[in-house]
């Protein structure tokens, strides 16, 4: 097994489903001769051509306008926003059609697509208020989509692949501090993380933070330093924020009894909400504590100073602060 | 052309019939009156090419050959409609007829017929895409973007502008700064041609045109028909933004009688054998009217089935590439 990184992970997902399915194909800005502005589709100009990996005009809602037309006829598209900030043009389509088609129909068409997009921020690793954004929430509202976050490089190519594979419209959303900093073993050869399952990230018997994305190292830093304490924190790493897995955040939250939410989106109507309210319908009898959230500030994106953005930023410290909190209960 | 213009115009008459009976709810946009524009398109292309239009739609199923009675049915919100009543009166599809809808949202179903032209153009298919709108669509942001894909990629899509007049209850004066539509498409370098959308010949004329010209790979085709309607924007509309006289004048053209009275002319058909589809026509439609009003509503327990295509069941996703509603279906 090679060693890669996130990005690459999600390029060889990508470049290991168009050899094997003639139907994928790649639409976006600067997807194509330069790969991407992160490097995603790097190489798969050269291998698979422009009919397969379209370079588009600046225009986000026809860029998946376009991919919901190649998907009714029977294709498989990977559409690329650059930024996820710059997918609300997108909405009307991601929303209004894509979302509804199978219901709208009755089951009599499908929309098999794929939507990419690089989110969130980080002190060092965002461009402010239009390249940080975490909109998660707004599209795990809607039913008829998939919101997939991975954390990790395996999870980023074993879920890409099922998305690609979904016959309903998945938004892939990829945490760009992830892209270069995380480096692991992934399998060569193709295979599946299955859509809606999460993962223990790690297992603990005391209390439960329930996360995704990039979060979720936070997250296990913090619980490392609470663990030379002797607090065992267990770390859910959601992987898909819709479909929930809704088995795995009850069974969790009933063992632990103490159940934290940790997000860099903002707090207010988002998935931590979600969640908070499951354990509450679903855990009340085997609560020790209330169920806690931390996330983003009521902002309404990362500002660009550093001294702003370490404020909007979790981080380690700021979760081992509320985990702290909680193990108090 | 004659028996499919007599068909919208007597199912919109028992329409608007059953509207004022309160047998069909919501909103009802009749096409009446520019029955010419989708008659004189949709006969002069072949029955696999594919349409998409707006939410004044019952015009494109019926000239698409959707049953009548299916297609009532769904205006009545019924199980058997061709939607099963999840779509009611602007949102009629068929898939297996290659009609892709009615859209709601003012040209937000442009792109997603580019997109299928371009999944044409990539499988190396032989049909064009019908892709129809109002003067009202071009001031919409995606109207632009959608054109401006389908020129740079020569995408076999002809766009089909019905100029009548009107977007909603603004005036062509108060929502575009150019009264010829095809002024829009030069900016694209599209070929285009305005034609009468009150003479079904010259719709079929400037159709087969411009479908020839996308199908023998030359890219897109932009076509304008004034036209007019007869009635109000929607039931709901007092139509207090235009003047009787100018109704009436344009009500003088009726694209059926003209046509009537051309078929004749030219000796095609007899004043008797017109007078007996009209017979024909207004007996299917009553039947239309019986069997939706005599079919059962939708089961509510089916409520919230086709969302999604199945559960999240990663076994069935992990071998080879899987049967999806395509074009050939």
């Amino acid at each position: 097994m090679a060693e890669i990184t996130y990005v690459e992970a999600i390029r060889s997902a990508m470049e290991q489903e168009m050899r094997r399915d003639d139907r994928v194909l790649l639409m976006g800005e600067d997807v194509g001769p330069k790969g991407g502005v992160f490097g995603a589709t790097a190489g798969l100009f050269a291998e698979f051509g422009e009919e397969r990996v379209i370079d588009s005009p600046l225009a986000e809602a026809a860029i998946v306008g376009v991919a919901i037309g190649c998907a009714l006829a029977g294709l498989r598209p990977v559409a690329e926003i650059q930024f996820l900030d710059f997918i609300p043009p997108a909405m009307d389509q991601i929303i209004s059609e894509a979302a509804k088609i199978r219901y709208r129909s009755n089951n009599d068409w499908s929309c098999p697509l794929v939507i990419r997009a690089p989110c969130g921020g980080g002190v060092h690793v965002h461009g402010a208020l239009y390249h940080s954004q975490s909109l998660e929430a707004l599209f795990a509202h809607v039913p008829g989509l998939k919101v997939v976050i991975p954390s990790t490089p395996s999870d980023a190519k074993g879920l890409l692949l099922a998305a690609i594979r979904d016959p309903d419209p998945v938004c892939f959303f990829e945490h760009k501090a992830l892209y270069r900093s995380l480096r692991e073993e992934v399998p060569e050869e193709e295979y599946l993380v299955p859509i809606g399952k999460g993962r223990v990230a790690r297992e603990g018997r005391d209390l439960t933070c329930i996360t995704y994305g990039a979060t979720v190292h936070e997250v296990l830093a913090a619980a490392e330093r609470l663990a030379q304490d002797g607090i065992q924190v267990e770390v859910v790493d959601l992987r898909t924020v819709r479909p929930l897995d809704r088995e795995l955040i009850v069974s969790s939250a009933r063992k632990t009894g103490k159940v934290l939410v940790a997000h860099e989106a903002n707090l207010a109507v988002g998935v931590g909400a979600e969640v908070a309210a499951i354990v509450a319908e679903e855990c009340f009898q085997q609560l020790d504590g209330p169920v806690m959230r931390i996330g983003g500030p009521e902002i309404p994106a990362i500002p660009f100073a550093e001294s702003l953005a370490e404020v909007y930023c979790l981080g380690p410290d700021k979760i081992e602060a509320k985990l702290r909190e909680l193990a108090a209960y | 052309m004659y028996r499919r213009m007599v068909q919208i115009r007597h199912f919109e008459e028992h329409a608007a019939e059953a509207y004022a009976q309160a047998k069909v709810g919501g909103f009802l946009h009749l096409y009446i009156g520019e029955e010419a524009v989708a008659v004189g398109a949709i006969a002069a292309v072949r029955e696999e090419d594919h349409v998409l239009g707006h939410y004044r739609d019952h015009g494109y199923a019926l000239a698409k050959g959707c049953d009548p009675k299916a297609c009532m049915a769904e205006l009545f919100g019924r199980e058997t409609g061709l939607c099963h009543g999840r779509g009611g009166s602007m949102h009629l599809a068929e898939a297996a007829r290659h009609y892709w809808g009615g859209y709601a949202i003012v040209g937000s179903h442009i792109p997603i017929g580019a997109g299928m032209a371009y999944a044409m153009q990539y499988l190396e298919q032989p049909e064009v895409v019908l892709d129809f709108f109002g003067d009202g669509a071009t001031g919409n942001g995606i109207f632009h973007e959608g054109l401006n894909m389908a020129a740079l990629w020569n995408l076999p899509v002809v766009f089909i502008c019905e100029n009548n007049l009107y977007g909603m209850g603004a005036t062509l004066a108060e929502e575009s700064p150019v009264r010829d539509m095809i002024i829009k498409a030069e900016g694209y370098t599209m070929p285009s041609v305005q034609c009468d959308g009150m003479d079904v010949l010259s719709v079929y004329e400037a159709v087969q045109k411009a479908a020839a010209h996308c199908r023998s790979g030359q890219g897109p085709y932009f076509v304008e028909a004034l036209t007019y309607r007869f009635r109000g924007h929607s039931m709901a509309d007092p139509e207090l933004y235009r003047d009787k006289d100018e109704v009436t004048r344009w009500k003088a053209l009726d694209p059926i009688p003209k046509f009537g009275e051309f078929c004749v002319e030219h000796r095609i058909s007899s004043e008797q054998e017109l007078a007996q589809v009209k017979e024909e026509v207004e007996a299917e439609m009553l039947e239309a009217v019986r069997f939706a009003d005599q079919s059962p509503w939708p089961d509510p327990a089916t409520v919230d089935q086709w969302i999604y295509a199945k559960p999240i069941d990663p076994e069935a996703i992990a071998t080879g590439p899987d049967q999806l509603s395509s074009v050939e279906g």
